[in-house]
């Protein structure tokens, strides 16, 4: 039985790693993860291992009808891919589009698997 | 390789069902049938007419075979395309083919909602996305959060000139005997409401209403005959960018540019050739989109171009002039009901809220999270 684009993806990241395809035939990187690239139509899609690296391309705060706002952002990574994160460590609405930010793993909990989630690469928060 | 024919089908009947809060018990399949009853009084056909059947919603996985069995009709041709709330601009298209090649000689396009009375998570059931759920995002506003905090940044557009957007459509409303907001509404107000995702308050969200409605479509050679004056479709267009907000090229630009482009076309006008013009506001942000991408402002200048009352009643170009999704009604997927109003006004039948000589309109609907988009523009007798 073949093992879903899920399942590697979620493979990497329980072993702390951030993982996208490569299309060899198009020359570029894949996100989400799919059994056929999106730009070429060819199968043949390589796994790499990102940097964990990227800048934040869009951010919000969105908040619950009781609690604290949470952050949900678009990272483009510096592989060429771009995905959904959230930035932690830092407050909410302080997270700027240009902000670099490194991955990190979000443990799983409960029926939620492991997920990537993002830091300010800089401590201090800036650029 | 045929094309669709500039003024190829024309719009002879149009009809809301009951909208805002509906009776209790009514379903999406009686709001459709409510619509299509109202819209063929309308131009006084019959449901014996009615040879094609076309319809979407979120409630009904089939609605074409559940509305048909509920009518009591075996309709020649059938549609359920759903690409959310630009679904009906899709469809113009696929009944105006059906319609040049007579796989039918009597379209409707219905939808029907009751969210308002069920609740929205039960009216659209959330899908799971791995790559996008674990962060909670509340959608679709976080999607168009997001692409609203990427037009701040590269534009500067601000808070307040997206209020005007929700001010404009609240004066049209208040003309509107139907528009489910009754109250006036300032930009300070708009600012200060409850924060949903940032930088939106409630105030640039649509409402969450029920409501259906319909339109008939037939040859303008039929149309003619019928009672009221036809509104012929002058020109169609659509584009779909992606699904997921993640999947978005560009947070900036949607497919509205390659939409309108088809549209205008296909009916060989340009944006200052209409009078009209009917954008799917779920959000603020949508109609200064939709403005720049439909080419009424360069862009990155929709911000400022909404300001000044340009958008609002007795401005220079007459915006959303039912209340729009933000203030008239938006039961979930509200592409037909700026078809309703572009027809309405087409017409002249809009009383207070009336454009004088309004010859030519847009509707231009979006659907998902800025994914699917469509521009159908129409036109007058005179316009042909």
């Amino acid at each position: 039985m073949a093992e879903s684009p899920l399942a590697v993806y979620q493979g990497y990241l329980d072993r702390g790693q951030l993982a996208y395809q490569w299309d060899k035939a198009a020359g570029r990187a894949v996100f989400y993860p799919r059994v056929v690239s999106p730009f070429s139509g060819g199968t043949d899609l390589e796994w790499r291992v990102a940097s964990g690296l990227g800048t934040v391309y869009a951010t919000t705060v969105t908040y619950p009808f009781k609690g604290d706002g949470h952050n949900i952002v678009l990272v483009d990574c510096d592989e060429g891919f771009r995905m959904m994160g959230r930035v932690e460590e830092i407050d909410p609405l302080a997270v700027k589009i240009g902000l670099r930010v490194k991955f990190r793993v979000h443990p799983a909990e409960g029926e939620q698997p492991a997920y990537p989630v993002f830091t300010p690469l800089n401590p201090a928060g800036e650029g | 390789m045929s094309e669709l024919k500039r003024g190829g089908a024309a719009i002879v009947g149009a009809a809301e069902s009951d909208i805002g809060q509906v009776g209790p018990g009514f379903n999406v399949i009686d709001l459709m049938a409510q619509g299509i009853t109202r819209a063929l009084d309308d131009c006084g056909l019959a449901l014996k007419d009615v040879d094609g059947l076309i319809s979407a919603c979120t409630q009904s996985r089939t609605s074409p075979l559940n509305l048909a069995e509920y009518l009591g009709m075996s309709p020649r041709y059938i549609d359920g395309t759903i690409v959310g709330g630009s679904s009906f601009m899709f469809h113009i298209q696929h009944a105006m083919a059906a319609l040049q090649l007579g796989l039918c000689e009597v379209a409707v396009i219905a939808y029907g909602s009751t969210q308002r009375s069920i609740g929205r998570q039960n009216a659209s059931v959330r899908e799971i996305n791995p790559y996008e759920t674990p962060y909670r995002p509340f959608l679709p506003s976080t999607a168009y959060a997001l692409a609203a905090s990427r037009h701040m940044h590269e534009f500067g557009t601000t808070r307040e000139q997206m209020a005007e957007v929700a001010v404009a459509a609240r004066q049209w409303a208040l003309k509107n005997p139907v528009a489910w907001e009754k109250n006036p509404l300032t930009v300070e107000e708009v600012l200060k409401a409850r924060m949903v995702s940032y930088p939106f308050t409630v105030r640039d969200i649509c409402l969450v209403t029920d409501g259906g409605g319909a339109i008939v479509l037939t040859r303008p050679e039929r149309a003619k005959s019928l009672k009221k004056k036809p509104v012929y479709v002058l020109g169609q267009g659509q584009c779909i960018t992606h699904a997921n907000i993640s999947s978005m090229p560009d947070l900036t630009v949607t497919g509205a540019r390659e939409s309108g482009r088809q549209a205008y076309a296909m009916a060989g006008l340009v944006a200052k050739d209409i009078d009209i013009l009917e954008l799917y506001d779920a959000f603020t942000i949508n109609t200064i989109l939709f403005l720049e991408d439909l080419g009424f402002c360069k862009k990155g200048e929709g911000g400022a171009f909404v300001g000044g009352g340009r958008i609002a009643p007795g401005g220079s170009l007459p915006v959303n002039t039912n209340g729009g999704g933000l203030s008239y009604c938006h039961p979930g997927m509200y592409g037909l009901f700026l078809l309703i109003e572009a027809v309405r006004q087409l017409r002249g039948e809009c009383g207070e809220r009336q454009v004088e000589g309004a010859e030519t309109a847009i509707a231009h609907g979006n659907g998902g999270v800025l994914s699917s988009q469509s521009t159908v523009i129409l036109g007058t007798e005179v316009t042909l």
